[in-house]
């Protein structure tokens, strides 16, 4: 996805002020000149300063630069749904590792990523159980990394 | 300092290290050869793992694994005419071109010897240069340090970019970034939003995996070009003829391995920016400069030096003010605090056998690449073909589950998709994001001199120029800062007709 460098100014020009908003009802500290406030505002300022400039440039540019461009993969339906697959995979773990447990969860997302990259179903559930089996034991046992165990509690090794 | 030294000899080679220095070796070997992995995301990779070892062997891993991957990278570049790493970049198309005459082993054995020599340069660099400058450091007070990691800060976004003002926005991002939690002069609590887990402050190593290994992935998903054709199937000795060339190319040697380190120095600028700017000198002080580009050794041997001495020279500023020179020593800096091996020069009086194990570590992986790189050409053509459509997906659920093993929390995996769609669609803009790396990293040391420095002259500015040595680091970071809107000036005037 390509944005015209105006569309970053505005986001800048937002986050910066939005930061400047935030600054104020830092704390002062009393006797002293500096605060937690300074740094990140003096940041906010330059951001400010740099959306401006950025937008100002976007600006001139419109004619020849787009809003916004979308590149080929976007018009792609297999590699768009790669993207959202993988975005959607990592969001799912968040979700759902704790109740579901990691060994399912793992195996669900590996199947899901390895099909959406045109890897044949019974070769990614196979690949996927493996793989799942591999990574647990490298961090469960080897480095003792708590990952959950969920509906699996009961059969937990 | 000689039983430092022997204590250094007995931690590095003991078997449990040599073993991981081992095991390192080949993993850096696979990612760098494996196109779409690039030696920082094996960095970032490896620091779960580290997390669980004693200090020496983490560091161990980390310089051994990143050496081979910078050599590894030349391999597809050579084969397949795409670059295993960025840093092999610049001299893809020569390497391709010298495999399509039929040279292949000589490329391949230029880039594997000469990597090797450039990183034991590298490394010599780093022994005489970090303990002399932590001698120097020891004098500092916060606002030498200020200007230090400003000077280091405006390096990253003037030198090494070519879009100043983009840098400097990225920069921006990362010092805010850097200012989240608890973790400043003051003790308050700043943009955490009522969130307990943003108190401590954003992760930096889940920032990082996201940044260099998320943002990879979804690069390979979102793909649409062709795959690539094997031109080589069998590839013979690749040692032929190298010595040589190491007759032939002297001074290329040693130049690309001098800038190298230099660049690897610099901070933000790291083996990618080495290995283009020395083939770029290769071309224009070479006698035969017109057959650059078509299949001709002398730049390959320059910047394939130049890019491993720069992975040496990049640990010179981390290891000596905790400025990191390069994304790879970015990440090395957070494996430092996590094993309290903080960087400054106090880590060259306090303990000094740490530094010279880890001298030791950079001349022992730069001796072994030699025999493993040969095994590693040897079997390219396997590790070539091993899928990435399997690969990317396992190194996904990889970098969910190292996120987590770093704070055991769900919340560090949401910084790394985060982290990892915004270093996507930066860098799809055009925006670079070594200055955002550099700014995480620098941000609460940039501050806390700023702070103490501020409170310390009671807000009178004029103190900050009021010692020698700070006034000299001020008076060259503004110069950098105009240098490039002078230049603009001056040249205004002969670009109109």
């Amino acid at each position: 996805m390509k944005l015209n460098d105006a569309v970053f100014g505005l986001l800048l020009l937002v986050l910066g002020a939005t930061v400047l908003g935030i600054v104020q009802s830092f704390p002062k500290i009393p006797g002293q000149q500096v605060g937690p406030a300074l740094f990140p505002g003096l940041i906010a300022v330059g951001l400010c300063l740099g959306g401006v400039v950025l937008l100002v440039r976007g600006w001139r540019e419109r004619a020849s630069v787009p809003w916004i461009a979308l590149e080929d993969w976007v018009r792609s339906p297999r590699h768009l749904a790669g993207f959202l697959v993988l975005v959607g995979s990592v969001v799912f773990y968040m979700l759902f590792s704790q109740q579901l447990g990691f060994l399912i969860c793992s195996a669900l997302i590996l199947t899901a990523l390895f099909c959406s990259l045109q890897v044949p179903l019974a070769r990614s559930v196979a690949v996927a159980v493996v793989a799942t089996l591999v990574i647990h034991f490298a961090f469960y046992k080897l480095l003792r990394v708590p990952l959950p165990w969920g509906l699996l509690t009961n059969f937990s090794w | 300092m000689w039983t430092a030294v022997g204590q250094a000899f007995t931690m590095v080679f003991e078997p449990y290290t040599l073993m991981v220095m081992v095991l390192a070796s080949f993993y850096g070997l696979f990612v760098g050869a494996v196109p779409g992995l690039t030696a920082t995301m094996a960095t970032a990779l490896l620091v779960p793992v580290t997390f669980f070892m004693a200090p020496i062997p983490a560091v161990a891993a980390i310089v051994t694994a990143t050496a081979m991957a910078i050599f590894s990278g030349d391999i597809p570049g050579c084969l397949l005419r795409i670059p295993g790493t960025p840093a092999s970049a610049a001299y893809t198309d020569e390497a391709y071109a010298m495999t399509r005459k039929g040279q292949a082993e000589m490329a391949l054995g230029a880039g594997l010897v000469f990597s090797a020599v450039g990183g034991l340069f590298g490394t010599v660099v780093l022994i005489v240069a970090a303990p002399v400058l932590a001698e120097f450091a020891t004098r500092f007070s916060s606002f030498e340090y200020f200007w230090l990691v400003l000077l280091g800060l405006t390096c990253a976004v003037f030198i090494t970019s070519d879009r100043p003002l983009k840098g400097l926005i990225t920069l921006f991002l990362g010092l805010l970034v850097a200012c989240v939690g608890l973790g400043n002069p003051a003790g308050f609590p700043r943009f955490t939003f009522g969130n307990t887990e943003m108190m401590g402050g954003i992760g930096m190593i889940s920032m990082m995996i996201g940044m260099f290994a998320i943002s990879e992935i979804i690069r390979y998903v979102v793909d649409t070009s062709p795959p690539a054709v094997l031109v080589v199937e069998q590839v013979g000795n690749v040692l032929t003829g190298q010595w040589a060339l190491a007759k032939k190319y002297p001074v290329q040697i040693l130049r690309g391995s001098v800038l190298g380190t230099a660049v690897g120095a610099l901070p933000g600028a790291g083996a990618d920016i080495a290995a283009w700017m020395s083939y770029g000198m290769s071309k224009k002080f070479s006698k035969e400069p017109e057959k650059f580009g078509t299949g001709h050794v002398e730049g390959i041997v320059e910047s394939g030096s130049a890019n491993n001495s720069a992975l040496a020279g990049a640990w010179i500023p981390a290891l000596v003010f905790g400025i990191p020179g390069d994304s790879i020593t970015a990440i090395v800096i957070g494996v430092l605090y996590m094993k309290n091996m903080n960087p400054g020069p106090s880590l060259f009086t306090t303990n000094p056998q740490n530094i010279y194990a880890v001298f030791l570590i950079f001349i022992l992986a730069n001796i072994i690449m030699i025999p493993l790189g040969i095994l590693c050409i040897k079997v390219a053509r396997r590790i070539l073909k091993v899928p990435r459509n399997i690969l990317m997906p396992v190194i996904l659920m990889f970098c969910v589950v190292g996120t987590f093993a770093i704070n055991n929390t769900l919340f560090d995996i949401g910084v790394m998709l985060v982290a990892g769609l915004i270093a996507y669609l930066l860098e799809e803009n055009k925006f670079p994001i070594a200055p955002a790396i550099l700014g995480v990293v620098l941000g609460g040391m940039l501050e806390e001199n700023f702070i103490t420095s501020m409170i310390k002259s009671d807000g009178n500015m004029l103190a900050f120029f009021s010692r020698p040595i700070a006034a000299t680091l001020a008076v060259v970071t503004i110069l950098v800062w105009i240098t490039p809107s002078l230049m603009a000036l001056l040249r205004r005037p002969q670009a109109r007709p």
